[in-house]
């Protein structure tokens, strides 16, 4: 299966913020972690190995 | 002479002069088998109860002084069953299921390995090594007493092979002086360190992992339970990136301390300072410390690499001579029981001149795969518990962290993926599946899962031989194979071997490797199936 690469986020501008907020005041250590912490619940979230091999991959900028 | 590099646990095999040594003729063997470990016994017990000669020579007296692997899996305890040294094994053994995993103070979550119902041997059980050698060394004594052509020679030290077309010339260091003989093949058990391959100047790559662990097997009496404890930056002091608790028979407790890169061997060897992690890490579990003895302690470091071929014509590697991983999933010695089972067999019909010299070709492939799949999940689980990089630490912290929490993370924390048999998915001696929906766990390629089967187990019918199993369906009366019929299947062992259909005729080799299967019985297609096993296809 794809990874879904167009917009899908309903209020894109919310959860951007809410994205920033969740690192307010976080070290950069404490904000790397936390970003960890949130791939790995994400990609949980989706399961899907194709799908998770295809987010890599736009990850890094490759061509699909 | 023949120097000691350690000291023997006990004396299994003294030397004693061979009656040929003194005579100018060159004895001559069809197996010759460097190294007395639990490899190189298992091989020949297997080999010698077949009736092919084998001659182990060990450059000691018995089994090394320590615990080594402690570790044994389902697989080597059939394997050992059915060589006739299970039970011992078993009986001495300490059985154990439950596992804790361990961030800090916390307990992360516990598991438990006890497989289904069903199996005659437990998941694991942990015995030092010199009792595993003992047991094997029982079983070949008691062989021999049948006939079975086995010896083994104590403080033989092979120093110099040569390759002379089929034959390997082989000179020995006896506290005698020297002798020599004549194998067909020399199948090098020699460890780790192999001296047969650096006499054969043969390459052994992979990764080293830049990591000290510290081992310290302490006896006492304690109230821990029959568990395996495994901390992730323990709480206790000067106990390093990670512990291991984990009980041995015998009140013997074996305790691992990751101590990294830049340490002081010595000064971490120091008994007081042994003691000082020991002491640390008891008392913050009960409170007081116990009396204790130290039993053997070593500081290890580890690699994962293997041998780029397992067969170098006549002369043959298994077990850690041809493979190394890391401790973590007890891949080591259970690996190289594997080995051995896969070996004698086509060696034993090599010798007997009833299988072509190409079917020594497939151990290689086939152990070789093996080897792949235990380093890869070897060196995954050393990934966990030693990041190599700024960013993995961040994971592997995260991992942690959210497995405390949520459920979801746990199948990410890596103390070792425990040993299992590989399946030879598409190898050349196995025929593709005529059953696909049939159980995966059964498919050609696998090790045959045990059932129960009236008052036994099903893997006590699957004798070393090949053998055609009938599974409910009419009882097979084809070609002059061994042949079990079962007709009528227990419901594990119909769960196991036939799913929804109503029957099935599995083909088995003798290291109960399952070759094919069919829903129903047709001479040709067995015999053919036959044939491709011992690579005749």
């Amino acid at each position: 299966m794809a990874v879904t690469l167009t917009p899908n986020i309903t209020d894109p501008d919310g959860f951007y913020t809410q994205l920033l907020a969740a690192h307010d005041g976080l070290s950069i250590e404490d904000s790397a972690a936390l970003n960890a912490r949130l791939i790995l619940v994400l990609a949980n979230h989706i399961g899907d190995r194709s799908v998770l091999t295809a987010a890599l991959k736009a990850a890094k900028l490759e061509d699909s | 002479m023949v120097a000691t590099r350690y000291e023997t646990a006990y004396q299994l095999y003294p030397y004693e002069k061979a009656a040929g040594q003194d005579l100018d003729v060159v004895e001559h063997h069809p197996v010759v088998i460097v190294g007395g470990g639990p490899v190189g016994l298992a091989l020949a017990l297997d080999l010698g109860k077949r009736g092919t000669p084998a001659l182990v020579l060990d450059d000691h007296e018995g089994p090394g002084q320590g615990s080594k692997a402690i570790c044994f899996s389902k697989r080597s305890l059939d394997i050992a069953h059915r060589l006739g040294a299970g039970q011992p094994m078993v009986d001495k053994g300490v059985v154990w299921n439950v596992g804790r995993v361990f961030h800090g103070d916390g307990q992360l979550f516990s598991f438990n390995l006890q497989p289904e119902e069903g199996h005659r041997n437990p998941a694991f059980i942990n015995l030092q090594q010199p009792y595993f050698e003992k047991f094997l060394v029982d079983a070949i004594r008691q062989a021999q007493a049948n006939g079975a052509p086995i010896q083994i020679r104590g403080k033989n030290r092979v120093r110099h092979i040569e390759q002379d077309g089929d034959i390997t010339h082989v000179q020995v260091d006896t506290p005698d002086g020297p002798y020599q003989l004549d194998a067909d093949w020399l199948i090098a058990c020699d460890g780790a360190g192999s001296p047969t391959r650096k006499m054969m100047d043969l390459t052994f790559d992979g990764r080293v992992f830049e990591d000290n662990f510290l081992i310290a097997d302490v006896r006492m009496k304690a109230d821990f339970p029959t568990e395996r404890w495994f901390w992730f930056h323990p709480p206790f002091k000067h106990s390093g990136a990670s512990a291991l608790l984990h009980k041995q028979p015998d009140d013997v407790w074996r305790i691992d301390f990751q101590l990294g890169w830049d340490i002081d061997r010595a000064a971490e060897l120091d008994p007081d300072r042994i003691r000082a992690r020991v002491d640390a890490m008891l008392s913050s579990q009960t409170g007081t410390v116990p009396d204790y003895d130290l039993v053997w302690t070593s500081i290890y470091t580890f690699q994962c690499r293997r041998m780029k071929n397992f067969r170098h014509g006549s002369v043959i590697f298994a077990g850690d001579a041809a493979h190394q991983v890391s401790p973590f999933g007890a891949r080591g010695a259970n690996s190289g029981l594997q080995d051995a089972e896969n070996l004698a067999w086509k060696l034993d019909l090599i010798v007997k001149g009833q299988a072509d010299l190409s079917l020594l070709d497939s151990y290689a492939q086939e152990r070789e795969f093996g080897a792949d799949e235990n380093i890869l999940n070897s060196s995954r689980a050393t990934d966990f518990m030693t990041p190599k990089t700024e960013i993995s630490t961040i994971f592997r912290n995260a991992v942690l962290d959210l497995a405390g929490k949520y459920a979801f993370a746990r199948p990410f924390v890596n103390s070792g993926r425990l040993s299992v048999p590989c399946t030879y998915d598409d190898m050349p001696l196995f025929t593709a599946d005529a059953m696909p929906d049939a159980p995966a766990r059964s498919r050609p390629g696998s090790a045959c899962p045990d059932a129960p089967v009236d008052d036994g187990f099903l893997l006590d019918l699957l004798d070393g031989q090949f053998t055609v199993l009938a599974i409910s369906g009419d009882a097979p009366s084809g070609p002059a194979l061994f042949n079990v019929h079962i007709p009528d299947p227990s419901p594990l062992l119909a769960e196991r071997y036939l799913g929804a259909h109503k029957q099935a005729v599995y083909l088995i080799r003798p290291d109960q490797h399952v070759i094919g299967r069919w829903p129903a019985y047709d001479p040709d297609k067995i015999c053919a199936a036959l044939q491709r096993a011992i690579g005749k296809a």
